[in-house]
C-alpha cells in the first residue's frame, strides 16, 4: 500500500508492507535511520519519533496509521540549517553518549521533556526518561545533560 | 551526580575529549550496523532450533524455495568449507549438521526481498527434530571445557576461624542496544565484504574464510557502527550466515536481529555455583582459601576456558592469601552458550569471595572495611598462581579513598514515593523501609593472558595536504564499541605529534591494517595506545630524518606493532606459573553502595553508590567516569534484575519486557573517584577500566542488602521473594 506524511516538514510518500511499522518505514525505505531499532516491542524508547506533536514508540505505530500524519525523527531535531538542536550539544558535550544507540532517542525524548517542563527536578528527569534504556552509562551523564540544557 | 569535566579544547593524553563520533551519534547520522543499505540488497532471516537438545532428521526447503521474493534458502549442505567454527575451538557448526546442542541454535538461511517475506519462507522450512532430554543442570553434566586448579601453600591448612557459603548467579545477558547486524557484499571475484559490528575484525575473518572457501584476503571485514558489545559481539553472529546468502544470490544481503533473536544470537555470562570456605586467624588475616567453582558453559566452548582461567586466578580477591585450593570447572551443557561478558570469571567469584570476607568480618566483629585492609595485596606479594604483583596494585589507597566517601544522610519521611522502594508503584509510604550499607573490593587482570600472543597493530600515514599542513591519519582495526578507543587515537597522535595540524582517522578494516586484537580484557585502550604511539614515533623519526618537512605530495606511512609482556600458561594440574607470569597486570575497585529495602514487599532501592577505582592514570577522564558508571549499572543490573530464564534450556524471557535492565529510575547517583598510579609497562601508564565497576558492584550492593535485611542473600539476581522469605 502507499502511504503519504510530513517527515521533518517535508512531504514523503512510501510503498509499505501493510503490516510494516513507522520505524521501518522510516529506516528501510525513507533514508531515516537515525531512529533505532533496539527492541521493536516498545520497551526501550530508542526509536523515539513525535507524532504531531506527541512522543511515541515509532515501532508500535503502523505506517499505515501514520498516514496523513506530521512526524518529527532526530533527524529533523536541528535548526534545518546544519545547526544542532541544544540537547544534542548538550548531550555531546556531557559525555552522554557512549555507544549512541539510545541516543536518539533520548535526544527526541528530553527534546519533549524540556519543552513541556523547561524545568524539572531530578525525579521529573528520572520519570520522564525511565521508558528509554541504555546500556552504557549508566544514565548519569544523560542527566547532566538534560540539566545542562535547561539551565542554558 | 558525576565529576565535573575538565576542558575539551586541546584533546591530548589525560584530557576530556569530546567524543570523536558524538555529533554524528546525536544527530542520528552515525551508520550502525542495522542502518546500512546498498542497492539491490536482500534481506537474511536466520531459522533456529526451538530445542535445546534434538537429533536433526531432515531438513526439507522446498516450499520454502518457491515462496513469494525468496532468492536463496540454505542449509549446511551449502557451507563450501569448514562446517565448523569457534573463537578458541572449531567446535560449532556454522548451520546444524545432524543435531542441535541449544535453543536457538540456527538450522537454515533464507534471503528475501523483504524481512517479511523471509520470515514467511523461514516458517514454511519443515525441520524434523527428534528432540532428546537436555543437559540442563550443570552438576550433572558430563563434560568439562577446562578443570583447573590452583594449589598454593598447603591446601589443608587449618585456622582458628571459618566460614563457609554456597552461592549462585543466573545467567546475566550483555543486552546491548543495537542487535547483531551486518551487511555482507559479493565482490564479483568470489571475495566479499562483510560490514558488521564486532569486537575482533580479523579474528572474525580468520573463521569466516575457512567456512566460505575462500583465502583470508577474499574476505574483508569492515567495523559498522557497533551499538554496544560487552563482550556479546566476540563470537560470531551473521558474519558467515551473511556472506553465504551474498555469495549464493550476487547481491548484497543484509541481516538484522530481532531482539528476541539477539537473546539466542550471541553467549551470555557463564551461571555459577559457588562452594566457598574462608579461614583467618583471630586477627582476621587470611590463612586458606578454598573455593570451588562450577560454570556452566552451555553449549558450545566460545571462551569458557579462558573464563575459567579468569574465575580461578581471582577467587581470593585482592588479598594476600598464604595457602589456596581452589578448584574451576566450566561444563557443557545444552544451556545457552557461555563466553564473554564484561568481568569475564572475576564477576562470579568476586561475588561468592566478598561475601565470605563479610562473613568473616561479622564473626570477628571487625569493620568490613578493616578486614579488607588487613588483607590487601600490595606491590611485591605472591597471588595463589605464585606470580608476583610487580607493576601497580594500589590496593589499600583504593579502599582508603572509598572509605572516606561520604554517604547522604537518610532522607526524611514523607517523601515521594519515587524516591522509596517500588518507586511509581507507590507501594509504601516508606513503614517496613530498611537501610543498609555495603562495602566490596573487585579485582581483575587487563589484557589476555596465559600465553595469548596477544599483539595490536597501527598505521600512520603523514601527509601535506593541499595547503601544506601535515595531516596524520591513523589506520587501526580496533573496534570502537562505545568505549572511546577512537578518541585514544586521535589523543595519541595529538601528544606525539604536536606538528600536525589534523588528525583524521582511516576506516576499521582487515584491508589497510594488521589486527588490533580485540576490545575485551580491558585491553584496547592499553594496547591501541601503545601501537598509535609506536607508528606515531617512528613516523615522526622519519620526518625528522627528511628535515622536518614535506611536501605536498609526500608522505611517510608506517605500521607498527605493539605487544605487552609476554605471559605463559598456568601449569594444569597445580596452576602454577609455568614463566614470570600469566597475567600481563591487575585493576582493583572498591565500591560503597547505600540501599533501602521494603523487608515486607522484598523491593528494593540503591540509593547511592560510592567508588574508588584503579585506573592507572586516566586517559580522558571523562570517558573514564563514563565507564565507571555505566559498568556499575551493569552489575546492579545482575545483582537486583538481569537473569535469563530458561525451562528444559529453552529461553523463556527473550525480550526487555521480560529481561529487565536499569532504567533511569533505578540508578542512583555514583560518586567516583579516580585512583591514579601508573602502570609501569602501559602507555601512558593506562590500565583498562571498562570491567573493575561491573565486577565490584553487584558484590557491593548485596552486601548492603544484607546489611539491611540480616539475610543470606547468596544467589543473584536477588528476587523479592528472597528478601521476605518466600
Amino acid at each position: 500500500m502507499r502511504v503519504a506524511f510530513v517527515v521533518n516538514g517535508e512531504e514523503r510518500e512510501a510503498e509499505v508492507w501493510e503490516g510494516e511499522s513507522l520505524l521501518f518505514t522510516l529506516r528501510e525505505h525513507l533514508g531515516l535511520p537515525g531512529s533505532k531499532n533496539a527492541c521493536e516491542q516498545g520497551e526501550c524508547g530508542s526509536c523515539s519519533v513525535l507524532l504531531d506533536g506527541r512522543l511515541v514508540c515509532a515501532c508500535l505505530v503502523l505506517a499505515a496509521q501514520a498516514d496523513g500524519h506530521d512526524i518529527l525523527t532526530v533527524e529533523g531535531l536541528g535548526d534545518g540549517d546544519g545547526g544542532l538542536h541544544p540537547v544534542q550539544e548538550a548531550f555531546a558535550a556531557a559525555g552522554a553518549v557512549q555507544c549512541g544507540f539510545c541516543t536518539p532517542g533520548l535526544v527526541v525524548a528530553v527534546a519533549d521533556l524540556l519543552q513541556r517542563v523547561p524545568d524539572p527536578s531530578d525525579d521529573e528527569i528520572r520519570e520522564a526518561l525511565s521508558g528509554n534504556l541504555c546500556r552504557c552509562t549508566g544514565y548519569a551523564k544523560i542527566f547532566d545533560a538534560v540539566r545542562m540544557t535547561a539551565a542554558s | 551526580m558525576s565529576a565535573p569535566v575538565r576542558r575539551l579544547e586541546l584533546g591530548r593524553v589525560g584530557e576530556s575529549v569530546r567524543r570523536v563520533d558524538a555529533i554524528p551519534k546525536v544527530t542520528g547520522e552515525f551508520a550502525y550496523a542495522s542502518d546500512l543499505f546498498a542497492a539491490g540488497m536482500l534481506y537474511g532471516h536466520t531459522v533456529r532450533s526451538p530445542h535445546a537438545a534434538a537429533r536433526v532428521k531432515r531438513v526439507d526447503i522446498s516450499d520454502a524455495r518457491g515462496m513469494p521474493g525468496v532468492h536463496a534458502v540454505l542449509t549446511h549442505k551449502d557451507v563450501p568449507g569448514e562446517k565448523r567454527y569457534g573463537l578458541e575451538f572449531p567446535d560449532q557448526p556454522v548451520l546444524a549438521i545432524d543435531d542441535v546442542r541449544y535453543f536457538g541454535e540456527p538450522v537454515a538461511l533464507v534471503a528475501a526481498e523483504h524481512p517479511e517475506q523471509a520470515r514467511r519462507a523461514a516458517a514454511r522450512i519443515k525441520v524434523d527434530y527428534i528432540p532428546q532430554q537436555p543437559v540442563t543442570d550443570p552438576e550433572r553434566a558430563r563434560d568439562a571445557v577446562r578443570e583447573l586448579t590452583i594449589r598454593h601453600g598447603n591446601p589443608e591448612q587449618a585456622a582458628e576461624i571459618t566460614v563457609e557459603g554456597v552461592y549462585e548467579l543466573g545467567i546475566q545477558d550483555q543486552a546491548f542496544l543495537g542487535p547483531e547486524s551486518g551487511l555482507a557484499v559479493p565482490d564479483g571475484k568470489g571475495g566479499i565484504d562483510i560490514y558488521v559490528a564486532t569486537q575482533w575484525l580479523h579474528v572474525d575473518r580468520d573463521q569466516v574464510a575457512p567456512c566460505l572457501g575462500l583465502d583470508p584476503e577474499q574476505v574483508r571485514i569492515h567495523l559498522a557502527g557497533v551499538g554496544g558489545a560487552f563482550g556479546g559481539r566476540e563470537d560470531l553472529s551473521m558474519q558467515i550466515h551473511g556472506a553465504l546468502l551474498a555469495l549464493r544470490t550476487n547481491r548484497p544481503v543484509k541481516m538484522v536481529y530481532s531482539r528476541e533473536e539477539s537473546f539466542a544470537g550471541h553467549v551470555h555470562r557463564h551461571p555459577a555455583k559457588i562452594w566457598a570456605e574462608h579461614r583467618a586467624d583471630r586477627e582476621g588475616k587470611l590463612i586458606n582459601v578454598r573455593m570451588r567453582i562450577l560454570l556452566d558453559g552451555g553449549a558450545y566452548a566460545s571462551s569458557s576456558t579462558a573464563v575459567c582461567s579468569n574465575a580461578a586466578s581471582f577467587a581470593c580477591g585482592p588479598y594476600s592469601v598464604p595457602n589456596a585450593l581452589i578448584e574451576c570447572t566450566a561444563v557443557f551443557t545444552n544451556n545457552p552458550p557461555c563466553g564473554a561478558m564484561r568481568g569475564f570469571g572475576a564477576v562470579q567469584t568476586c561475588f561468592a569471595a566478598e561475601a565470605q570476607m563479610d562473613k568473616l568480618a561479622r564473626v570477628l566483629e571487625l569493620d568490613p572495611v578493616e578486614i579488607r585492609l588487613r588483607n590487601a595485596l600490595g606491590p611485591g606479594d605472591v597471588l595463589p598462581t605464585g606470580q608476583r604483583i610487580d607493576g601497580s596494585l594500589p590496593v589499600a589507597e583504593v579502599i582508603r579513598r572509598c572509605a572516606a566517601l561520604q554517604e547522604p544522610e537518610p532522607e526524611e519521611l514523607p517523601r515521594d514515593p519515587i524516591r522509596l522502594p517500588g518507586g511509581a508503584g507507590n507501594t509504601t509510604r516508606g513503614d517496613g523501609v530498611r537501610r543498609g550499607t555495603g562495602f566490596a573490593l573487585g579485582f581483575k587482570n587487563i589484557c589476555y593472558s596465559e600465553g595469548f600472543d596477544d599483539y595490536c597493530a597501527a598505521r600512520v600515514r603523514l601527509y601535506s595536504d593541499a595547503g601544506g599542513e601535515l595531516v596524520a591519519e591513523i589506520h587501526s582495526a580496533a573496534a570502537e564499541v562505545g568505549q572511546g578507543v577512537t578518541n585514544v587515537m586521535v589523543q595519541v597522535a595529538r601528544t606525539e605529534l604536536p606538528e600536525v595540524s589534523d588528525v583524521v582517522l582511516a576506516p576499521h578494516t582487515t584491508a589497510a591494517v594488521g589486527s588490533a586484537g580485540s576490545s575485551s580484557a580491558s585491553r584496547q585502550t592499553w594496547m591501541t595506545a601503545g601501537a598509535v604511539r609506536a607508528a606515531c614515533l617512528a613516523v615522526r623519526d622519519e620526518l625528522e630524518r627528511g628535515g622536518g618537512s614535506l611536501a605536498p605530495g609526500e608522505e611517510i606511512d608506517i605500521e607498527r606493532v605493539y605487544r605487552h609482556r609476554q605471559t605463559t600458561p598456568l601449569d594444569p594440574k597445580t596452576g602454577q606459573l609455568t614463566g614470570d607470569r600469566a597475567h600481563v597486570a591487575f585493576a582493583c575497585a572498591a565500591m560503597k553502595v547505600v540501599v533501602e529495602v521494603d523487608v515486607d514487599l522484598g523491593l528494593t532501592r540503591v540509593v547511592w553508590i560510592g567508588t574508588a577505582q584503579d585506573v592507572g592514570r586516566a586517559m580522558n577522564p571523562q570517558a573514564v567516569f563514563g565507564q565507571i558508571e555505566g559498568g556499575t549499572a551493569q552489575g546492579l543490573g545482575l545483582a537486583l534484575m538481569e537473569e535469563l530464564q530458561t525451562r528444559d534450556g529453552v529461553i523463556t524471557n527473550a525480550s526487555f519486557t521480560d529481561y529487565l535492565i536499569p532504567t533511569a529510575l533505578d540508578m542512583p547517583p555514583v560518586t567516583a573517584e579516580l585512583v591514579e598510579e601508573p602502570e609501569p609497562d602501559a602507555p601512558y601508564g593506562a590500565k583498562g577500566v571498562g570491567e573493575p565497576p561491573t565486577v565490584v558492584s553487584t558484590a557491593a550492593i548485596v552486601a548492603a542488602l544484607r546489611n539491611a535485611t540480616g539475610l543470606e542473600l547468596a544467589r543473584v539476581p536477588v528476587r523479592p521473594d528472597d528478601i521476605v522469605g518466600l
